[in-house]
């Protein structure tokens, strides 16, 4: 009663054996990555509530420490990571319409971009290491240990506050910046095989697929550049 | 006794088609992994099992005899997490879901074979972090993980375990990413959603669960860790931070865990009483939707671990109706169950036996939970066995006998060999009795306020505690008999037919074992789910290989 339902089209050498097509491969890739972001916003979730949690219930020590960030550098950071969201989709385009070399320009770009945040990001959590607000004994020998004088700590605001601030801040930034660098990996091996001339405007899941993962970092550090660097900043009063 | 059978069945098969070990651990085929899967979660059945033992005997006696009290405490917290975490949550999906939800959509395989089998590696990878916990020196914290206690005092293996568990969940995500993807978009020519089995439903539902649930613990263990080893204070109250903000989080996923444990049990549920009634499923939708609202709803109900914990007293309210409102889909399916068995031509094989046991016990479990999620009553309840009592009969009751009943069910077509009928109802019949001797008498112990995690009480509590005992020994020897039976069948076995219940579902329509890609040909659905036909027409989609491979 089944009758034999075999798509018999030209098989292509990245169609795996359990797909019917490539349109079916396409579908089943992009969408595993939607719902892997999925997961991913789940899990920046339960810190995004810890953070407004604790910033309702101790705004002033989260304005006194989040002026303490630079706020440079992170504006500097912010404005490279959404150039390098514009390079990656002109890296997914340049595949679609089959500008190979367009194509390994672009992640080339998009890798050396993504390397200069995570060049910033190591600046400032440097500049933290210098004055001892790495929270906790997250390192040792250099426990949370601010000058009280510098950080402007005004009457009445606890410097555990201040340290709460900060172990969200390097909990947030550092989680993200771990998701930047597994996305440096990952373009480098979609850039390993562009060179290798594997995608063409048939087969180009792969390179959209990883920038689903980049445009998502990127709107990542686009919400926590405003919460730990901007809000209440003119609360802080310098 | 059976003839004996040579083992090399005369067709190619997806357990004959290649040999050796690196075949196995290199697999690609879900079947295999779910194979991988069984082995390993009976492993940790097993081991969760002996803490369940050393439990009920140390509760023989009102005193300490056997085990000193930070001994039980972390006999009990080993316990709970090894069945919870490495039991019960991978076990219905990560076994039968692997290996049928493929089969029955009429596909080749999952969507992301390689991360199937990743997913595989991660779990046994969580697995052995856990036991080296367990061999270190074991956990005391309860399977909780309660702050400030699990962060500041206690003087066991927190992050280790915790370590274990973290790892084990991102198998859990992969899974639900696997079938979620498999079942949006590999579904063979004309299985509309409408025409997929309620299995698949259940399964979609769970796997909802785990990409939503699953992160949220990641994170809120990785922070326990994190401010255990750093002393850094996001739940310590000593600098600022918040207990109850821990037991937020951490609910937030574990309530919702209790249903990935049960929604695929019922699942199963679903296709054993539609099939072993040989009716279609009254109110197909109802069943297949309330799945996807016990999922949503389940994720608006964890407030009611909170009720003594110091949450608002307008939160517990919200909290109490919404759980209230989440036994609405649960006694939807109970209510269209028992509808489909009006008036069927009902066989009572063994994996209908557990289906029937699990609705009688799935709505005491059920039932009892409306008592803890009714405010007033649950100050009274709380962290007493009535608690232990209410979610073993959801857990064993309900998700530990649909697994049974769907293991016995999908053998023939797993292994390609039939149990023994009689040994099987037989095994069902002992564990359902040993099951309530168990657990019904602590539903008593607890109204008459005996404390979960004690093992010090009052003499007169010492009669319902034997009679648990008494219980428990008998349910254990029923699950060894499974064991025995079933390992014995693989060999001895009846040979299956690839239809032996004679069923119009796709994975019935192929032969027993199913060939690596499970179909000769994909599959091209014109029949609904659960559509009786005369048999003839349930025949055997294509034709099989006939040629047996060399041995390697």
């Amino acid at each position: 009663m089944a009758e034999s339902y075999v798509e018999h089209e030209a098989s292509h050498p990245a169609l795996q054996h359990h797909f019917e097509n490539l349109e079916q491969q396409r579908e089943a890739g992009t969408l595993g990555m939607w719902v892997f972001l999925v997961t991913e916003i789940m899990f920046f979730g339960g810190m995004f509530l810890a953070y407004t949690l604790y910033r309702s219930k101790f705004p002033e020590a989260f304005a006194i420490a989040s002026n303490h960030l630079d706020i440079k550098l992170g504006a500097i950071n912010t404005a490279v990571l959404i150039l390098s969201s514009f390079t990656m989709a002109m890296a997914v385009y340049s595949t679609q319409v089959g500008k190979l070399r367009a194509q390994i320009i672009y992640l080339v770009l998009t890798i050396v971009l993504g390397l200069a945040f995570l060049g910033i990001k190591g600046v400032e959590y440097h500049e933290k290491y210098v004055d001892h607000l790495i929270p906790g004994t997250l390192i040792p020998g250099n426990p949370f240990n601010p000058d009280p004088h510098a950080m402007h700590l005004t009457q009445g605001v606890l410097m555990q506050h201040v340290q709460m601030f900060y172990w969200i801040y390097f909990a947030m930034t550092g989680m993200h910046a771990l998701h930047m660098i597994i996305g440096v990996g990952l373009l480098s091996v979609i850039l390993y095989f562009s060179v290798k001339g594997r995608y063409s405007p048939e087969y180009h899941n792969p390179v959209e697929v990883a920038g689903l993962y980049w445009h998502f970092v990127d709107i990542v550090w686009i919400f926590l550049f405003p919460l730990l660097y901007l809000l209440g900043r003119h609360l802080g009063g310098h | 006794m059976e003839t004996f059978v040579p083992p090399v069945p005369s067709r190619i098969n997806y357990i004959n088609a290649q040999y050796g070990l690196k075949s196995w651990l290199l697999t690609k085929d879900h079947k295999r992994i779910a194979l991988l899967y069984l082995g390993s979660i009976s492993f940790f059945f097993f081991i969760g099992g002996l803490y369940a033992m050393a439990i009920r005997l140390e509760l023989l006696t009102p005193q300490a005899d056997l085990l000193q009290s930070t001994t039980y405490n972390k006999v009990f917290t080993q316990h709970g997490i090894i069945m919870v975490f490495f039991f019960l949550i991978p076990s219905i999906p990560a076994t039968l879901g692997n290996f049928l939800v493929p089969m029955m959509i009429g596909a080749k395989d999952l969507a992301f074979p390689r991360i199937n089998l990743l997913s595989w590696y991660i779990y046994m990878l969580g697995g052995i972090v856990t036991i080296y916990a367990l061999l270190a020196g074991g956990v005391d914290t309860g399977w909780t993980f309660y702050t400030p206690f699990s962060t500041t005092f206690s003087n066991s293996y927190v992050v280790a375990t915790g370590l274990g568990i973290f790892i084990n969940g991102f198998s859990s995500i992969l899974t639900g990413l696997n079938f979620i993807v498999t079942i949006h978009t590999m579904r063979a020519p004309g299985m509309t959603w409408f025409r997929l089995p309620l299995f698949i439903w259940a399964h979609y539902a769970t796997s909802l669960i785990m990409i939503l649930g699953t992160p949220v613990i990641a994170i809120t263990i990785l922070l326990l860790a994190f401010e255990r080893v750093a002393h850094i204070g996001i739940f310590d109250p000593a600098v600022g931070g918040d207990p109850v903000l821990f037991q937020h989080l951490f609910w937030f996923y574990s309530h919702p865990a209790v249903y990935i444990m049960v929604l695929p049990g019922m699942g199963i549920i679903s296709e054993l009483i539609a099939n072993f009634s040989r009716k279609n499923i009254f109110g197909y939708s109802f069943v297949a939707f309330s799945s996807l609202a016990i999922a949503v709803f389940g994720f608006l109900v964890w407030g009611h671990h909170l009720f003594v914990a110091s949450q608002s007293v307008y939160a517990g309210m919200i909290f109490s109706f919404l759980s209230f409102a989440v036994a609405i889909p649960s006694a939807i399916k109970v209510f269209n169950w028992t509808a489909t068995l009006y008036k069927a031509s009902i066989s009572y094989d063994t994996p209908m036996l557990y289906a029937l046991g699990f609705i009688g016990l799935f709505t005491i479990g059920g039932m009892t939970g409306l008592f803890l999620a009714a405010l007033a009553v649950d100050v009274h309840l709380s962290d007493t066995y009535f608690v232990v009592a209410h979610f073993h009969y959801i857990m064993v009751g309900g998700t530990l006998l649909a697994y049974l009943g769907g293991l016995h069910y999908w053998w023939p077509k797993i292994t390609g060999r039939m149990y023994p009928e009689g040994w099987g109802r037989f095994s069902a019949l002992v564990v359902f009795i040993g099951f309530n001797l168990t657990f019904l008498p602590q539903f008593i112990l607890g109204y008459m306020g005996m404390p979960r995690r004690y093992h010090v009480y009052p003499a007169e509590f010492q009669v319902l505690h034997v009679l648990s005992t008494a219980g428990a020994s008998i349910l254990g020897v029923g699950l060894l008999i499974p064991l025995f039976y079933l390992m014995w069948s693989m060999r001895y076995g009846k040979v299956a037919p690839g239809n032996p219940w004679h069923l119009p579902g796709l994975e019935w329509r192929t032969q027993s074992p199913p060939p690596t890609e499970n179909f000769d040909y994909t599959p091209v659905v014109t029949w609904e789910a659960y559509e009786f036909a005369p048999p003839e027409e349930t025949e055997v989609v294509g034709k099989f290989h006939d040629k047996v491979p060399e041995k390697a």
